[in-house]
């Protein structure tokens, strides 16, 4: 079966010259949960906005299940973009649109789905979420957490291969933070995770990866991973005060 | 949640007049406003009947003519140059309580103060019965350029998080002992403007990169819109741009 997402020797360096990237390989099969780890600065966001062509890698590629990223090619790059579903980490960024409703479509209508068949696949996305009952209302009338949620449902319209999600638990209170865990567990898509919350990656993905000073550092077993202090502690990751993993 | 609501304006009712399409609404009210500014400052009874026009609108949508006559003192800085010209004018005068005025000068002001007023009230009263949302569905489906909808319906999404950021900002500054009273004190507000406006040009960069990533490509599409007026709703709204073009004309042939 064609993996999901399989990356090869990524390499990405700013125009400034800094390298945000050393060659990166990650392969994640369909239907995984990867928690993608790092330390900030280690190149995490960097490395998402190569999945969907924003970022234009100076070495190495990009394949989405089996459709390599090409940002010359136009066509490609919209399959891409509909494959490849990210979630930003402010839900601010993510809903620009006036109704929950529209922001849900916004994707789906930029592929050119229209009338019926846009409104169920609203419908659908808002359901997955269980945020069917604010679909007229303004985002920024919704809590943080709703507001996260809506925007995860932003990109299932889509119906990516992969979802990406950027720091998903970051800001959440701790009700919001089990709810999203069971939305995301109940989804049947591949899931890439990018965090530093060690718990919740413990909690959703059994994979784990650790990147760092733009390279993959470790892969494995999130429980065996998030067990090896040492392994922690050379690459800036701790548990919380008071939490411990045996593996 | 601390953002406030965007549509300060928007008067919730139940009436035939909200429940009008956007675009309806806003041609009569651009319609009605042309016929009361075409209209010759010495046909006075012509505005008497313009004002029969709003009050009758406003009826029609429930909205009460104190929410009206109390929203359109926005007006006032605008027309406060119009009590002037009966002193300053020139020509023929007339002596009223001791005061020596203008005629042209009076007519001046009237013609400013009136045709000012009713063009603020019909433009309340499109406001009050049409949400901000509405309005741009209704200024995109009478063809305004997508670049100008497109910008004011970021600006409607954005102003409120704008507004909590900046309140934030300024709780943060307070908090640390900063409470300007003065001109000479604002250094520390304009810094903060100045970092406001930093921020939402990242935010904008931001909000970008999330809608590449969900296919855009230069148009949003208004596609959950919905389908708009139908004939029934332009005939309903015809009487107040015909009735008032017909006030202009007879006040123009008169």
């Amino acid at each position: 079966m064609t993996p999901s997402l399989r990356v090869t020797g990524l390499h990405f360096a700013y125009p400034d010259g800094h390298v945000a990237l050393r060659g990166v390989d990650l392969t994640v099969p369909q239907g995984e949960r990867v928690a993608l780890l790092g330390p900030n600065g280690a190149g995490k966001t960097t490395f998402v906005l190569h999945l969907n062509g924003i970022n234009t890698a100076t070495g190495g590629g990009v394949e989405v299940g089996g459709l390599a990223v090409d940002p010359r090619d136009r066509t490609g790059l919209k399959e891409v973009r509909r494959r490849v579903g990210i979630v930003f980490q402010d839900p601010d960024d993510q809903l620009f649109m006036p109704t929950v409703a529209e922001d849900v479509a916004f994707g789906p209508a930029n592929l050119g789905l229209r009338g019926a068949e846009l409104a169920e696949r609203v419908d659908e996305a808002l359901a997955a979420v269980g945020m069917g009952a604010v679909r007229d209302r303004a985002p920024h009338h919704l809590s943080f957490g709703q507001r996260r949620r809506v925007a995860v449902a932003t990109v299932l319209a889509m119906r990516p291969e992969i979802l990406v999600l950027d720091e998903p638990s970051s800001n959440l209170d701790p009700a919001s933070r089990r709810e999203l865990a069971g939305i995301l567990r109940s989804l049947p898509v591949t899931l890439l995770m990018v965090t530093h919350d060690l718990p919740y990656a413990l909690e959703l993905c059994p994979r784990a990866v650790i990147l760092d000073e733009g390279r993959i550092v470790a892969d494995g077993p999130t429980r065996e991973l998030l067990a090896d202090a040492d392994l922690l502690e050379r690459h800036r990751l701790e548990l919380p005060f008071g939490y411990t993993v045996t593996a | 949640m601390g953002a406030g609501h965007s549509h300060a304006l928007f008067v919730h009712r139940d009436s035939p007049v909200h429940a009008l399409a956007p675009e309806v609404k806003i041609t009569a009210s651009v319609l009605f406003t042309v016929a009361v500014v075409a209209t010759p400052r010495e046909a006075l009874w012509a505005f008497g009947g313009y004002l029969v026009v709003i009050v009758a609108v406003a009826f029609t949508a429930r909205i009460g003519l104190g929410w009206l006559a109390l929203r359109s003192l926005i007006e006032l800085p605008f027309i406060l140059f119009a009590f002037a010209l009966p002193f300053l004018g020139h020509g023929e005068r007339v002596h009223w309580l001791g005061l020596s005025l203008s005629v042209d000068g009076l007519y001046g002001a009237w013609n400013i103060v009136a045709k000012g007023t009713l063009g603020v009230l019909s433009s309340l009263l499109l406001a009050g019965t049409t949400t901000p949302r509405d309005l741009l569905l209704g200024l995109d489906r009478l063809r305004c350029p997508t670049m100008i909808t497109q910008i004011a319906t970021f600006m409607l999404r954005y102003l409120d998080v704008l507004a909590a950021e900046g309140r934030r900002m300024r709780i943060a500054q307070r908090s640390r002992g900063y409470d300007p009273r003065f001109l000479w004190q604002i250094k520390g507000f304009a810094s903060g403007i100045g970092a406001l406006f930093l921020r939402a040009f990242e935010r904008g960069e931001r909000v970008y990169l999330a809608m590449v990533s969900r296919g855009y490509e230069g148009r949003i599409p208004l596609s959950l819109a919905g389908a708009g007026a139908t004939a029934r709703q332009w005939a309903a709204a015809a009487p107040v741009p015909v009735v008032a073009g017909a006030i202009a004309t007879v006040a123009l042939l008169g």
